[in-house]
């Protein structure tokens, strides 16, 4: 209750400053928009922008918010979030909210230009139209910037738009998401959260040669920007399955739980997204996943005596044990526990590897400031040690997954060098 | 010419322990902040890397948390008739550098002062009579008391995670805690620390010859534990790398460890590392201080504009801030008066190494308070009057570590290398420990800092100087606490037990303990004292001086719990009474 009490005065106060940044922008704003420029109409729409963390592709580290210039690396090359503030050379403020709302649901830009998948269109064309509009609203509100960003440096021929005429005939269906009226309202609030909004498959479902979601492998897991996106559906080894609704919450809501602590791209989300939702957005999405079809998901660890095990064992009780602990337990919010973790048991283990290799910098929230750290053990194990050790993890305390081999290592090894 | 920026509410010298609680309290109070330490930003995973942090050769040895004479020296003399010489190496104790300051490396065992510590001049007059304190010495009052302090111990050990266990909860002696320490209002935050062999050992043999054994109070923690910042802290994996080292696995009470997650959030604090503050810089009058000049990493000067100036430095660097700065009036040993470096005291160490043939104690299982102590006679715990001094000392068997550079425990008469060296390592590592008592430093009117009339640092300002020896009453307190550890020894049947005592003159070469406090010692009377009781310079209102060269003389105990509350007392007084009304707190 007082939390709440403290959210609305925040909210107050953000509002009048948000009143103050409106009165500079109006000379820059079409007429129309005014009518739209109520407090609630712009205290939704900075929720929203919020919730799809616009933010994480659109405002450099330290740079002026929604000012552009995050560099994402895709499998096809290099994009750059545009400037979204309401300038008129530069930003979007001279576009109409037919434009703004067709970038969000078509995947078009100004003048029928296409966006790069890149922007989560995909996903935003499932927003509603009233949620597109409230963003408009709140981006309407920004400081605008004059500084243009080139979002496209992809190589000659991949750069193309006219290519994406033909990606979108393969890979993209506009349309709004329909409730499912056999379900409750928390459910469907829960799957609009993940699938517009929150543009969750963008990293956690994996992508076709195509750079499009494959259906099948539906928040399965995904790998992006050298970190794997685990899966996140209710199986039980791979997937959150063990994870109840309450273990979900506090995860999204303050950046770990008993099982797991975010770190890279999830902590960056965490920080600047879901913990600043509210509790009933957190607990729909929770509701949600927890409903998601859980694919067959057994395994048999390796045998303690493969070689791989006998070495992993030795190296882990060097190197790992004072903090994860001989039973693989961690600590809650300190040391990420391995026994039984879904992001351990991935089939995929590139963050893995690259936890090992670089280090882990977990995510600070306000409400678990710690930010624990796990550093870099790259110049001192080999690859076949990371590999030793971490098939050791994958396979001790009731895991079980797949093997890491050297040649794993030393690819993402070469990439981090 | 310095170049002047933007005014701070607060500036505070240096970003240690106590640093980072002030600032921690004060930015909650709303006021911009800025925090200016001359070593370098540090940080667990980054700096205390558990892949190297172990690395004896490195920390230990080479000293590389430490502070390099190169940026600061003092020069030392035992006594006014000799010419102090600069340290070129530290040895007998090692200042830190660096954010988190001392209690990066330090061991961790975090104690409370006993209440007649508080009052000892008061306290000794009392009960034996004034003439009971020997001539030589200069102790005084606090100026506050334990029951003062004890809200603020109780914040120190919360913020730490201290595990312990209770020896008096509102004045109820508790079984299994000390029966001489001061109520406290509640337990420890956590459980003591499961014990090693050698304690659990020294404390039966403690206790059969009438002692009082309980496990020492520790800042590596027993378990997990989320302190009231919400800040989370690791369970101590019994590595033995404390001292000396930082903690690797947030195990171990630090800046780092405890408050820096929180206060680096804020937007209303700032750090600036590697940057060293030259002087306090004053008004006109010499009554109020305008802020601080410092110098930057590439040699740039600045001056930062503050209304409250906290020193917080090591303790030995706060007395030389304030001499540098001409603040307060320098002590005079020929005429005992003056304030300003008066009263330096430090640590009366003895200790007593066991040998066995048939018990293995394994001294690699350790951690820097892990062990048993007894506080029969400590303080005043047990009756002086027909005793030759005051004073007295706890007695500890904390087996920090099994280092294999520098712990080779050897009996006397092995060569110092070569192949019996090696054998007799090999046949006492395992079979040997030592234990120690930890005795009180009582002023004395010979021992003072000020500053070096030859010898300056590499920025031109000159060294602090050094006069120090033990007073004879201590000397004769180390002996008699070492007879009393003598029985303990025996009563464990070792092989053979070495006694290693405490005698004059004191050499600045070989390590002992880095508790060095006062020269800023706090009390009732500015004539005698530098800071008021909540640890405001009586001369320049807007200046508060925390560490330990606030005590008034050192008890027979590690200064840390203390100078931490110390640190809570003072950010109390700033938030509830100097922010109300800036200005004396303590009427002149």
């Amino acid at each position: 209750m007082r939390r709440a009490a403290r959210s609305l005065a925040c909210s107050l106060a953000r509002g009048l400053a948000l009143g103050a940044g409106l009165a500079a922008a109006l000379s820059t704003l079409p007429a129309r928009a005014i009518d739209e420029q109520s407090f609630d109409q712009l205290e939704r729409g900075r929720y929203l922008a919020t919730t799809a963390d616009c933010k994480g592709c659109h405002t450099r580290p330290g740079g002026k918010p929604f000012a552009g210039g995050v560099a994402l690396a895709t499998p096809f090359g290099t994009l750059v979030g545009s400037n979204i503030t309401p300038d008129r050379e530069a930003g979007i403020g001279a576009w109409s909210d037919e434009e703004f709302v067709a970038a969000l649901h078509d995947g078009r830009g100004r003048a029928g230009t296409r966006l790069f998948p890149a922007m989560p269109y995909p996903a935003y064309t499932k927003m509603t139209r009233a949620d597109a509009l409230a963003i408009r609203a709140y981006l309407l509100t920004i400081e605008p910037v004059n500084e243009k960003v080139e979002s496209n440096q992809l190589p000659i021929v991949l750069n193309w738009r006219f290519n994406l005429v033909f990606w979108n005939l393969l890979n993209f269906t506009s349309g709004r998401l329909e409730p499912d009226a056999a379900k409750s309202a928390e459910w469907n609030r829960g799957r609009y959260l993940v699938d517009a909004l929150g543009h969750c498959g963008t990293c956690h479902t994996s992508k076709s040669w195509l750079g499009a979601d494959k259906d099948s492998a539906y928040l399965q897991g995904g790998v992006l920007q050298g970190w794997l996106a685990p899966n996140i559906t209710a199986a039980n080894r791979r997937g959150v399955g063990r994870w109840s609704v309450e273990d979900i919450v506090e995860y999204l809501k303050t950046g770990s739980n008993a099982y797991a602590i975010a770190a890279g791209p999830m902590a960056e989300e965490i920080a600047n997204g879901s913990s600043k939702m509210t509790d009933a957005d957190v607990k729909a999405i929770a509701v949600y996943l927890k409903s998601t079809p859980a694919a067959a998901d057994t395994a048999a660890a390796l045998a303690p005596s493969d070689p791989q095990m006998v070495a992993g064992l030795a190296i882990y009780k060097d190197n790992c044990a004072p903090c994860h602990t001989d039973a693989g337990s961690g600590t809650p919010g300190l040391f990420s526990r391995l026994a039984g973790s879904h992001a351990i048991q991935s089939d995929d283990p590139t963050s893995l590897i690259r936890a090992v290799l670089s280090g882990r910098q977990g995510v600070a929230t306000k409400d678990k400031p710690t930010g624990p750290a796990m550093p870099s053990f790259a110049w001192r194990l080999s690859d076949a040690q990371v590999a030793a050790v971490l098939t050791y993890v994958r396979n001790s305390f009731g895991n079980a997954a797949v093997a890491v081999t050297a040649d794993q290592v030393g690819k993402l090894r070469a990439r981090a060098d | 010419m310095a170049r002047r920026l933007p005014a701070k509410d607060v500036a505070i010298i240096g970003f240690g322990l106590s640093s980072a609680i002030l600032a921690n309290e004060l930015t909650d109070q709303g006021l911009e902040v800025v925090a200016i330490e001359r070593g370098p930003w540090r940080d667990t995973a980054t700096h205390f890397n558990v892949g190297y942090m172990p690395d004896e050769l490195r920390y230990a040895v080479r000293l590389d948390l430490f502070l390099r004479p190169a940026q600061e020296t003092l020069t030392f003399r035992n006594n006014v008739s000799e010419t102090a010489l600069p340290i070129r190496q530290f040895g007998s104790f090692l200042p830190g550098d660096g954010v988190g300051g001392a209690a990066v490396h330090w061991n961790g065992q975090t104690w409370r002062f006993n209440p007649t510590d508080f009052r000892l001049k008061s306290h000794l007059t009392e009960r034996y009579g004034a003439a009971k304190i020997p001539d030589e010495l200069s102790i005084q009052d606090w100026g506050t008391t334990y029951d003062e302090m004890e809200r603020f111990y109780d914040q120190f050990e919360y913020l730490c995670g201290i595990s312990g266990k209770a020896g008096n909860l509102n004045g109820t002696i508790q079984p299994g805690g000390n029966p001489f320490e001061g109520p406290r209002k509640r337990d420890y935050p956590l459980p003591p620390m499961q014990m090693t062999y050698a304690p659990t050992m020294f404390a039966e043999a403690a206790r059969a010859v009438g002692c009082h054994p309980f496990p020492c109070p520790s800042a590596n923690l027993s378990q997990p534990y989320i302190n009231p910042l919400g800040v989370r802290m690791g369970q101590c994996s019994f590595c033995g790398f404390c001292e000396r080292f930082g903690c690797a696995n947030y195990s171990k009470a630090s800046a780092q460890t405890t408050i820096l997650p929180v206060l680096m959030r804020k937007a209303n604090f700032e750090a600036r590392t590697e940057c060293e503050v030259l002087k306090v810089n004053l008004d006109g009058s010499g009554k109020r201080a305008t802020g601080v000049s410092y110098v930057d990493s590439s040699g740039v000067e600045w001056e930062q504009p503050a209304e409250l100036v906290l020193i917080c430095a090591y303790g030995l660097h706060n007395v030389r801030m304030l001499l540098l700065s001409g603040i307060g009036r320098p002590y005079d040993p020929a005429t005992r008066e003056g304030t300003v470096g008066r009263n330096y005291a430090y640590q009366t160490t003895a200790g007593i190494q066991l040998f066995f043939d048939d018990k293995i104690f394994n001294p690699f299982i350790a951690a820097g308070a892990l062990g048993q102590s007894a506080d029969d006679f400590n303080g005043d715990s047990f009756d002086h009057a027909d005793l030759d001094f005051v004073g007295g000392g706890g007695i500890s068997c904390i087996p920090t570590n099994g280092r294999p550079i520098s712990n080779r425990p050897v009996p006397p008469g092995t060569p110092r290398w070569g192949a019996k060296w090696k054998q007799a390592t090999k046949d006492n590592y395992l079979r040997s420990f030592g234990f120690s008592t930890q005795g009180s430093s009582y002023a004395a009117h010979g021992n003072y800092l000020d500053l070096d009339p030859t010898y300056t640092d590499r920025l031109g300002r000159p060294l602090m100087r050094m006069t120090f020896d033990f007073p004879d009453n201590d000397i004769r307190m180390s002996n008699y606490v070492m007879d009393k550890m003598e029985a303990i020894a025996k009563a464990m049947k070792p092989r053979q037990y070495v006694m290693a005592r405490r005698a004059k003159p004191y050499s600045i070469v070989p390590y002992q303990s880095t508790h060095n406090t006062g020269g800023a010692i706090m009390g009732g009377d500015p004539k005698t004292s530098v800071v008021n009781k909540y640890l405001q310079s009586w001369d320049v209102p807007n200046i508060f001086v925390i560490g330990a060269s606030a005590f008034p003389q050192n008890a027979g105990y590690n200064p840390t719990g203390t100078v931490g509350a110390l640190a809570f007392l003072a950010a109390d007084a700033i938030r509830t009474k100097y922010l109300k009304s800036p200005g004396p707190l303590v009427p002149t």
